[in-house]
């Protein structure tokens, strides 16, 4: 570790990885239920699952891409973090609200959370994805931006290069489009074009900015490439990036009761997309091959090269797969848009994250790479998780597209529930895909206890 | 080397392109703004639309279901189910939830009063009757 300040990223990394197994347990009881509907009932009825899962997601990947900035920023700004002191206050104010409020929705009915946390006041929950009570949304935006003063503070006293240019960049974006998420008219179709803002805005916008940022950082360390062709690379894919996902967003307002225009724009925007992320696949192989140093970590390596494909495969194909206006119109809302959005969530985001922490964490531990014994459980976890996700999707994809034929193309249009049931199978066989990913995660935890042969670092 | 392609170059053109496609994207918010009111069918958001829509917030319904396809994909689409159903069918739904057939996907009881009831098939109503340039493609949602 060359700046004592990096280490304030271990515990963000520590937390992310223990919500991570929340996220995944509470994925399988989800898909338990999907076949066997009234399991755990009415303890965990499925809406609350799907918020624990769903929400646990995004605050460990936000745990992620803070302890990466930490790690990140004072290397490439070359001085010691602004204030490592207020990263780890603003670390256990996030862990604390956020355990707080998965709690919350555990334990208390969500009509009753709603009441006693003030969203009479201003009524911002209910809505999918953003069901946080209103001071847990109020908390995101304070930590948010403490940790972006301090972020900025640091770049500022410090040498400033285009990686986290990039980052911050993405990280302010995050901040700002949040901000949406307190508007919540009682237009309903206002209310669903600028909930967007926060959702594609984030995932299809300024998050992959921190994506690239984190993944050129950990190129430039593992492959030792020279930094002037890693970031320009960065920029012409970031470019693709906004320039297809800003209007891309049109592909959510097909059939929300916005104009019909959006058909096109989004259409044809979002047909684009795949575009950044086959550049990153092209990018990240590309520096691989041209490495000049044999760096000890392969792990770090396999999961960054992975990011690549998985991110192109899971956002880039699957999106465009029903993305068009014509066949969106049979898709929408149905497995399909499922299956896009675990494999998109873990290729691009997940990945990302566990590349950086396979990177860091062993330096944050005193050693240039984990021993070889580690680093192969690592790389089995990386293949048996990855592997699961694929074979998720898969079997969504199954699922979504007979369903689509059933119930939405057929002459004999079957109901909702006579599909469901008629698609079970496939429930059956991505809850089983479901426990390899699981067995994965296990083995992934475990490789952090493996000792062995190191290397100082 | 005058066209040699250089890092500066690239950043010029990201920081350019992205500022161009966001105030593009403005410009289609503000004139699809213009275009909603014909659209949207807020001349029905009603008190009662507008509660409803708050009960259907608070008691997290997109947690199951979808609304216009957007939400869970675990219940049936309700964006059209003011149609499929019709007001009475949805609330003696509501209110004999859950069924407890062994087995079978479960809704929770809300013990909502019939003001409630009325308000939260009123948003329906309200919802179903939003343009949405003819999707769902059938009935079933």
């Amino acid at each position: 570790m060359q700046y004592q300040s990096q280490a304030v990223a271990k515990p963000y990394f520590i937390a992310a990885i223990a919500l991570f197994v929340g996220q995944i347990i509470f994925g399988l009881i989800m898909g338990l239920q999907y076949v066997m509907g009234d399991f755990l009932f009415p303890e965990i009825p499925f809406n609350v699952a799907r918020m624990v899962h769903t929400n646990l997601l995004i605050v460990w990947l936000l745990f992620g891409f803070m302890g990466a900035t930490y790690y990140l920023i004072p290397e490439e700004s070359e001085t010691e973090l602004f204030s490592p002191k207020l990263a780890i206050i603003t670390f256990w104010v996030f862990l604390a609200a956020g355990v707080a409020t998965v709690l919350g929705y555990l334990l208390v009915p969500y009509a009753s959370l709603a009441k006693f946390t003030g969203n009479d006041l201003l009524a911002t929950m209910g809505r999918e994805f953003l069901e946080q009570p209103l001071p847990t949304k109020v908390g995101i935006v304070v930590v948010v931006l403490s940790f972006i003063f301090n972020v900025v503070m640091t770049m500022l006293k410090g040498r400033k290069t285009a990686i986290s240019l990039v980052l911050v960049l993405g990280l302010v974006g995050l901040a700002v489009f949040f901000l949406f998420s307190f508007y919540n008219p009682h237009n309903l179709v206002k209310d669903k074009y600028y909930w967007w803002w926060v959702v594609h805005l984030w995932v299809e916008g300024v998050w992959e900015l921190i994506l690239g940022a984190i993944l050129a950082f950990v190129l430039i360390k593992v492959t030792g490439v020279d930094r002037e062709v890693v970031e320009k690379w960065l920029y012409v894919i970031i470019t693709m990036t906004l320039i297809t996902g800003i209007i891309g967003t049109g592909h959510h307002y097909y059939w929300i009761g916005a104009p019909a225009y959006w058909q096109v724009w989004g259409s044809v925007f979002s047909a684009l997309e795949p575009i950044p992320f086959f550049m990153l696949t092209i990018f990240a192989f590309n520096m691989v091959n041209k490495r000049r140093r044999e760096h000890p970590n392969k792990a770090a390596t396999l999961w960054a090269l992975g990011t690549g494909v998985m991110a192109f495969l899971g956002a880039g194909v699957w999106g465009f797969m029903h993305t068009l206006a014509p066949v969106n119109y049979y898709t929408h809302g149905t497995q399909l848009t499922a299956a896009h959005g675990h494999m998109a969530f873990y290729g691009a985001y997940a990945m990302v994250v566990l590349t950086i922490i396979s990177y860091a964490m062993p330096i944050l531990r005193g050693r240039a790479a984990n021993s070889n014994k580690a680093q192969v459980v690592e790389m089995w976890s990386f293949w048996l998780m990855t592997v699961a996700m694929v074979f998720i999707t898969l079997f969504l994809t199954a699922a979504g597209v007979l369903q689509t034929w059933l119930q939405r193309i057929s002459t004999t249009p079957m109901s909702f529930m006579a599909t469901q049931d008629s698609v079970a199978i496939f429930y059956w066989m991505r809850e089983v895909s479901g426990v390899v990913f699981l067995i994965g995660l296990i083995v992934y935890i475990t490789s952090f206890f493996i000792k062995g042969e190191t290397k100082a670092s | 080397m005058a066209t040699r392609f250089t890092k500066s170059m690239a950043r010029n053109i990201f920081f350019g392109g992205s500022l161009f496609f966001f105030l593009l994207f403005l410009a289609l918010t503000f004139d699809t703004n213009q275009k909603l009111p014909k659209r949207d069918n807020s001349q029905n958001l009603t008190a009662s639309v507008i509660h409803g829509k708050k009960l259907w917030e608070t008691n997290n319904c997109i947690g199951c279901h979808t609304l216009l396809g957007e939400g869970a994909y675990f219940a049936p689409e309700l964006g059209n189910v003011y149609k499929r159903r019709g007001p009475d069918f949805i609330k003696a739904w509501i209110k004999s939830q859950p069924t407890g057939v062994p087995g079978r996907r479960q809704m929770p009881q809300f013990n909502f009063t019939e003001q409630e009831l009325n308000d939260l098939v009123e948003f329906l109503k309200y919802t179903s009757e939003i343009n949405t340039n003819n999707w769902p493609p059938n009935i079933e949602g």
